[in-house]
């Protein structure tokens, strides 16, 4: 699937998304298109509004001003639910995962799925915990048994279950806040090869990041986040990792930059 | 992909029986209800401990025990507290007394009466600790304080007394004050009297009567709440929600789980076990009294927490609970049977408090693999 292809539909489209809190302005305009299969790179230092942009887009917030496009057509999110039911979901960087309860009570946890009719209404942990290893093995981890608690897994492992999860409960487009920020290098390579493993089936993947190589590693387009804004978006192979950086920090070759990235917008 | 997918992982290898068993939250439980029932038949087992009326009389303390530590297990599961379980117990003694004998309702009504308040009571808790955002330890010990007062001056200011009698006579065959003062299986007993497989009285005017009646219906209650409640938290959805929100309230949230209507209702669910737990003793007892129930909301925790739940919420199990209530029911009447001084009930007590947190945080610290 070419990702760029001009006549294919996003899946989400934001535009000139504004978010202010009171006097202070989070987002001043961003926009960013997510299609199928392709991996979205969102890059911004702390303080960009990666976060505020990821809670606008999960349905979170509500702009205060600018579009949100769900196949083409006007959207509004009435809160994060609805923004899970039309297929958009978020992997969050700290809070994906209760470490106390099981990988499987971890994996079901708002949608477990049910036996028996009311009022023996019951959990199927057995279909539950099936399933689960199932996933979990397809993502390339195996469980020693569906009751282990999540605490015992690698932060990597950790963000696989999440967007095993996310995958598994038919996500179209995935956001994923910095997966990659506190993990190591070997953990950090297995949550790369899983984005690409996900890209490949056709979702859309949004991966939120700070750290440029990473970007490099999986993204397809590239879009700077810097104080609130986006200046554009770059396609693979039309900047190089120092370019990106030097946006991110907002420095003196600034202008320079935001002429090279002209073509693309 | 990678060495994760390898059967030689080191994640991946078995894990000894010995610790599967270790992460299991009633272990502590466990080992201390067999430690205790060893300690009590080496020490007084020719006291009449264990006796038909011995085992009857630690079995009512341990399910009183046990009615409250459900309510306040599944509380803290869900990652809160309530310091006003005392006081609750109080309260709705003293309004269900008030109704039917001072101002002459029917038992039921005054009974559903407390129940209703009750409820409304534990909504309010949860309300304000979700509103507010504060703990939920303040939020309750505000209540542990605003419903003791209220207590003694309901009762002081309609009957000028603190201790309202004439409940017993007003209960009598009342369908709902059955349900909770009543005895069960009444037939089975005497009939096992008669066979003689049961201690009955030789003397009196009860002269061939088993010397238990039935079971309590305190008793029943007991099972029922911790069989419902280990249903519920082991093999529901809800259950799971209850974990969830205990576990980190906003991974939940963004998972679609309901946490504050799951705090809500269980900060409810505390409340109505303790009520049931203040109908069955105002049935007992035939009376109400201002002061009833008091450091009862310490003694759910300190039965919770033995029962190997975490006071940080998310982890922990109702049989765990009911066997802490009966550990502590066990050793409050053992103490008495073997003679003991019970002021030392509260230094055992304080001890095991100690020992259970700091074994649980051991076994935190093994489950989440945490330095």
């Amino acid at each position: 699937m070419d990702s760029t292809d001009p006549n294919a539909t996003p899946i989400v489209e934001l535009r000139n998304i504004e978010k202010h809190f009171g006097s202070v302005i989070a987002l001043a305009g961003v926009t960013v298109s997510v299609y199928p299969g392709e991996c979205h790179c969102l890059l911004g230092d702390n303080g960009a509004g990666k976060s505020t942009f990821i809670k606008t887009m999960s349905g979170v917030h509500a702009p205060t001003s600018g579009e949100i496009l769900v196949d083409g057509k006007p959207t509004r999110f009435a809160n994060a639910r609805s923004a899970i039911e039309t297929g958009i979901a978020t992997v969050y960087q700290d809070l994906a995962m209760i470490p106390l309860m099981s990988v499987t009570r971890n994996f079901w946890m708002g949608r477990e799925p049910l036996r028996g009719t009311w009022p023996f209404r019951f959990f199927d942990v057995e279909k539950a915990g099936e399933i689960t290893m199932q996933e979990m093995a397809r993502m390339g981890i195996n469980l020693r048994e569906p009751s282990q608690a999540v605490g015992t897994l690698s932060g990597g492992e950790r963000q696989t279950v999440a967007i095993a999860r996310a995958v598994y409960f038919g996500a179209r487009v995935l956001i994923l806040d910095e997966p990659t920020s506190a993990l190591g290098v070997r953990q950090t390579s297995n949550v790369l090869a899983t984005i690409d493993r996900v890209r490949k089936s056709g979702i859309g993947v949004v991966f939120i990041t700070h750290n440029v190589r990473h970007a490099m590693a999986v993204g397809d387009r590239f879009t700077v986040l810097n104080r609130g804004k986006t200046l554009g978006t770059a396609s693979r192979g039309e900047v190089d990792v120092n370019e990106l950086q030097d946006m991110m920090a907002g420095g003196q070759d600034m202008a320079d930059l935001e002429g090279s990235l002209g073509g693309t917008v | 992909m990678s060495e994760t997918a390898t059967p030689d992982d080191e994640r991946v290898r078995e894990m000894s029986t010995f610790r599967r068993w270790l992460i299991r939250p009633e272990l502590g439980s466990i080992c201390g209800t067999i430690l205790v029932f060893m300690f009590f038949i080496s020490v007084a087992s020719d006291s009449g401990m264990f006796s038909g009326r011995g085992v009857m009389n630690w079995t009512v303390v341990s399910a009183q025990f046990a009615i409250i530590a459900v309510g306040a297990c599944l509380l803290m599961i869900a990652g809160e507290f309530d310091l006003s379980v005392g006081s609750m117990i109080g309260f709705s003694g003293v309004i269900i007394a008030l109704m039917s004998v001072t101002w002459g309702y029917p038992m039921w009504i005054a009974i559903i009466t407390a129940f209703v308040v009750a409820l409304a009571i534990g909504w309010l808790n949860g309300y304000l600790v979700i509103k507010t955002g504060l703990p939920s330890f303040i939020v309750t010990l505000a209540f542990l304080y605003i419903l003791r007062g209220l207590t003694i001056f309901l009762s002081i200011s309609t009957t000028n007394k603190t201790i309202i009698g004439g409940v017993r006579e007003k209960a009598e065959g009342d369908w709902l004050g059955n349900l909770f003062g009543g005895k069960i299986f009444k037939g089975l007993f005497t009939w096992m009297g008669e066979n003689g497989w049961i201690e009955t009285f030789e003397r009196g005017n009860r002269a061939g009567q088993p010397v238990i009646e039935g079971i309590p219906m305190l008793i029943v209650w007991a099972i029922v709440l911790i069989v419902f409640a280990h249903v519920l938290l082991t093999r529901t959805r809800f259950g799971n929600w209850i974990y969830a929100a205990g576990g980190d309230a906003q991974a939940a949230r963004y998972s679609g789980v309901p946490v504050n209507r799951v705090k809500i209702l269980m900060f409810m669910f505390t409340a109505f076990c303790a009520t049931v737990f203040a109908t069955c003793q105002v049935m007992e007892f035939g009376s109400a009294a201002a002061d009833r129930g008091l450091l009862k909301e310490f003694e759910a925790i300190i039965s919770v927490v033995i029962g190997g739940a975490l006071l940080t919420g998310g982890y922990g199990s109702v049989v765990g609970a009911a066997l802490g209530a009966l550990i502590f029911g066990v050793v409050q009447q053992g103490l008495f049977f073997a003679n003991v001084e019970s002021s030392l009930f509260r230094v055992f007590l304080g001890g095991i408090l100690l020992l259970a947190v700091i074994l649980n945080t051991y076994i935190r610290r093994l489950i989440t693999g945490e330095r």
